[in-house]
């Protein structure tokens, strides 16, 4: 009988492996962003696309730069940088000047996500954390041009200025010259990659059926604002136009599918992301009605982010066979 | 609708390589009888070196919770000594030479009056013919039952075969279905249970039809969808009863009994032709195998002699599995022997690997999806890297199963799973500390 030798390895089970990895799930939330990405391009000109360039680009040298420095694994491979890069240049306006989006980057990859231990570690949003540091610079970051300015890649960025429908939201007008197509559309002023609810819907979508993010959060958190703007319009709105106007303005959708579904920064127990998503729209209401900053999503997003590890703790599974009440030992 | 349980995943079954495969015999030149087959204290060999023994007689046997282990072959006991078994270890076996004769103990004969007999008497012959759980557990089925006695309302055989690649359970019941049902009405007889019911995942048609065909009205033939890991047994309980087993508890504290498939086949020719288990179906497949197939293996046969029947391993082997991809046990060697609870040998090329890299939790959250004991992996997997035995048993690692799911489904390629496991170790490490502190203070 012939005798086998082969080098066996030996491993603890299981030895069957999911083929998904953080690199493909990040893949896929940069496949994701595209289609807002191609919008930002078509309403504000190849200048969202220069815009976004140098802004993953930044993210991606910063995070192979800080991991290098500090001798430790690469991490560049798992496209988190990319993803990072992408929300950074989608929430600031496009007319953003370049050396901003690089101390933006350098804020939220060395600061936000590496200082606190790298993917999976930080706390808080890094996109979102970046952009709030960056309004040191308010004049720069409320800049906002017409839809179909149609800006080079990069030069005089002397357009037109417009004002975003928050503004009017935020008095309680339901701005004129605008319609509720051009809101769904994306045709109207606002941050880079925020504007079109349609395109992010359908990146969502992708998200969702990649099973990727679950529609957990960004249901409840829509869903809370949508209940909330309908049972308090301001200044005699009608209800219903007044909800929709708050569902499809400034970053809600942006907000709602690519950023509180962040899961560094989200619970990852199913009640917890369904109270978190709520706290994220009870919050956005809050801000956007009575801050004196129109636009809610981002801060709101940012103070949840750091009430997750609350969260965490009041999603826990019911341990399995327990009876319904004080479960914890049988 | 295909009923489940709570979690899962849902790995690529890759049964086309072996469901079509019939059974077929295998014929070793020599068995290594391990006188540890099942959970419980080993057998004390009752053969020397030189006896001649008979297909089907005890050569080892042993007190508390232990069944007898008996020749799968006649010939002549060549060696009594450590032999390498699947666990890793090395243990106590009778080796036989196959003298080919087949030559049957002469206590062997089928039975004539076994409707006459009690469920006493149905004990005895089933711990006497050795069986154990043959899905993998290797559990005594006797002591299951007795212990079932008066608590069990519901029986319910496994036939679930939820691991990948694996085939024995399928096989058999398209072949010989007959033995299965004919084992089971065996068990009810002792149980006396108000439902009965057969699990088979929705991937196995023909089995479900054949297993109809011989299924009496008053058991119920339940398809289960296709997800790993519906043959666990607590899982299996909650698919078909609902039914929760309690933590630390045990299938009758829910009123359930749960036999595979195999087990029952073994049950039934155990009472009425009187042979005791010297023979199981193992599935060998995997893409390191050239020609995968289903063999009636005798006990013992070392999975070398599998292996060459199945066309040999291939130069690309990377792992060598007793078991399925997800719970076996990944061997050294292939002298390992086959014994009671092996289903399957599993060889895997290095298509197979996990890239390796430093793992970075990114709180995707789907350990806790995919656990079906409802537990949280990364916590655990927290609490294990910083030793805080406290937070584990907080999260109750204690209820794991082993199923892997977490460790299958996580995309940072953590190794939740063998974490899991170190965490148990640790756990039980911390209680026998904690006892022997207490018992020295007093």
């Amino acid at each position: 009988m012939k005798q086998y030798q082969p080098s066996l390895t030996l491993s603890s089970s299981p030895h069957a492996h999911s083929k998904d990895s953080t690199r493909s799930i990040m893949r896929d939330v940069c496949i994701a962003l595209l289609p807002a990405l191609c919008g930002a391009v078509y309403f504000f000109g190849a200048r969202a696309l220069s815009v976004t360039l140098v802004s993953v680009a930044a993210c991606v040298f910063f995070e192979w730069a800080y991991r290098k420095l500090m001798k430790k694994d690469t991490t560049t491979r798992d496209f988190s940088a990319v993803v990072t890069g992408m929300l950074l240049a989608f929430v600031c306006p496009v007319t953003i000047p370049f050396w901003m989006l690089i101390i933006g980057a350098f804020f939220a990859i060395v600061v936000v996500k590496q200082l606190f231990g790298g993917i999976g570690a930080n706390i808080v949003n890094p996109a979102l954390a970046a952009r709030a540091f960056l309004f040191s610079w308010p004049s720069q970051m409320n800049h906002w041009v017409e839809p179909g300015s149609r800006l080079p890649v990069s030069g005089s960025i002397d357009a037109l200025t417009a004002a975003t429908p928050l503004a009017d939201l935020s008095q309680g007008i339901i701005p004129t010259g605008t319609s509720l197509t051009d809101m769904f559309l994306g045709s109207i002023g606002g941050c880079l990659g925020e504007t079109s609810a349609l395109l992010l819907l359908l990146g969502g979508l992708y998200l969702v059926l990649r099973r990727v993010i679950n529609v957990r959060i960004p249901l409840a958190y829509l869903a809370t604002v949508a209940v909330l703007a309908f049972a308090f319009p301001l200044g005699g709105a009608a209800r219903l136009d007044w909800m929709l106007w708050q569902l499809l303005s400034g970053g809600l959708m942006l907000g709602a599918i690519f950023m509180a579904t962040d899961y560094a920064t989200s619970p990852v127990t199913r009640g917890g992301q369904i109270a978190f998503a709520v706290g994220c729209g009870v919050l956005t209401i809050l801000l956007r009605y009575f801050s004196s900053y129109v636009e809610g999503v981002s801060y709101a997003i940012l103070l949840m982010n750091l009430c997750v590890g609350f969260f965490d703790k009041i999603g826990v599974p019911r341990r399995f066979g327990a009876r319904k009440k004080g479960g914890a030992k049988a | 609708m295909p009923r489940s349980f709570f979690g899962g995943v849902h790995p690529k079954g890759y049964k086309a390589l072996t469901r079509d495969a019939a059974i077929r015999p295998i014929t070793p030149k020599q068995v290594c009888i391990a006188m540890s087959q099942h959970i419980g204290a080993p057998c004390v060999p009752l053969v020397g070196l030189g006896d001649t023994v008979t297909l089907g007689q005890k050569v080892g046997d042993g007190k508390g919770l232990c069944v007898p282990v008996h020749a799968s072959v006649s010939g002549k006991v060549v060696a009594v000594e450590p032999r390498p078994h699947p666990g890793g270890t090395k243990i106590l076996s009778v080796v036989i030479e196959n003298d080919g004769m087949d030559t049957l103990c002469k206590d062997i004969a089928p039975r004539q009056n076994v409707d006459a007999l009690s469920a006493d008497e149905l004990l005895a012959i089933i711990r006497e013919a050795g069986i154990a759980g043959m899905g993998g557990a290797a559990f005594p089925t006797n002591v299951k039952l007795s212990s079932g006695l008066s608590k069990v309302d519901t029986v319910i055989v496994n036939a679930a075969e939820c691991e990948p690649y694996i085939s024995a359970d399928d096989r058999l019941m398209r072949e010989e279905p007959a033995r299965i049902v004919g084992g089971l009405e065996i068990i009810k007889r002792i149980l006396k249970p108000t439902r009965s019911a057969v699990g088979i995942e929705a991937n196995k048609p023909e089995a479900v039809a054949a297993m109809q065909a011989q299924l009496p009205a008053d058991t119920e033939l339940l398809v289960l969808r296709t997800r790993y890991p519906q043959g666990a047994e607590k899982q299996l309980i909650q698919s078909v009863t609902g039914r929760c087993v309690p933590p630390g508890g045990l299938p009758a504290a829910v009123g359930c009994a749960v036999f595979n498939a195999a087990t029952c086949a073994a049950v039934f020719d155990a009472v009425y032709e009187g042979m005791p288990l010297v023979r199981r179906v193992v599935t060998v497949s995997g893409d390191a195998i050239a020609k995968p197939a289903n063999f009636l293996v005798p006990i013992g046969t070392p999975f070398s002699v599998l292996l060459e029947a199945a066309g040999g391993l291939s130069d690309k082997a990377y792992k060598l599995l007793c078991g399925g991809p997800m719970m076996g046990i990944a061997q050294h060697t292939t002298e390992a022997m086959t014994i009671k609870g092996c289903n399957a040998l599993t060889c895997l090329t290095t298509a197979h690997k996990v890239a390796e890299s430093t793992p970075h939790c990114i709180r995707c959250g789907r350990c806790i999806t995919a656990c079906p004991m409802h537990l949280m992996p990364l916590q655990i997997y927290k609490a294990q890297q910083s030793g805080n035995i406290e937070k584990l048993r907080y999260r109750n690692v204690v209820d794991c199963i082993d199923c892997g799911c977490c460790a299958y489904t996580c995309p940072a390629g953590i190794a939740l799973a063998q974490s899991c496991r170190t965490a148990k170790r640790m756990l039980r490490e911390a209680d026998a500390k904690e006892k022997a502190a207490g018992g020295a203070g007093k």
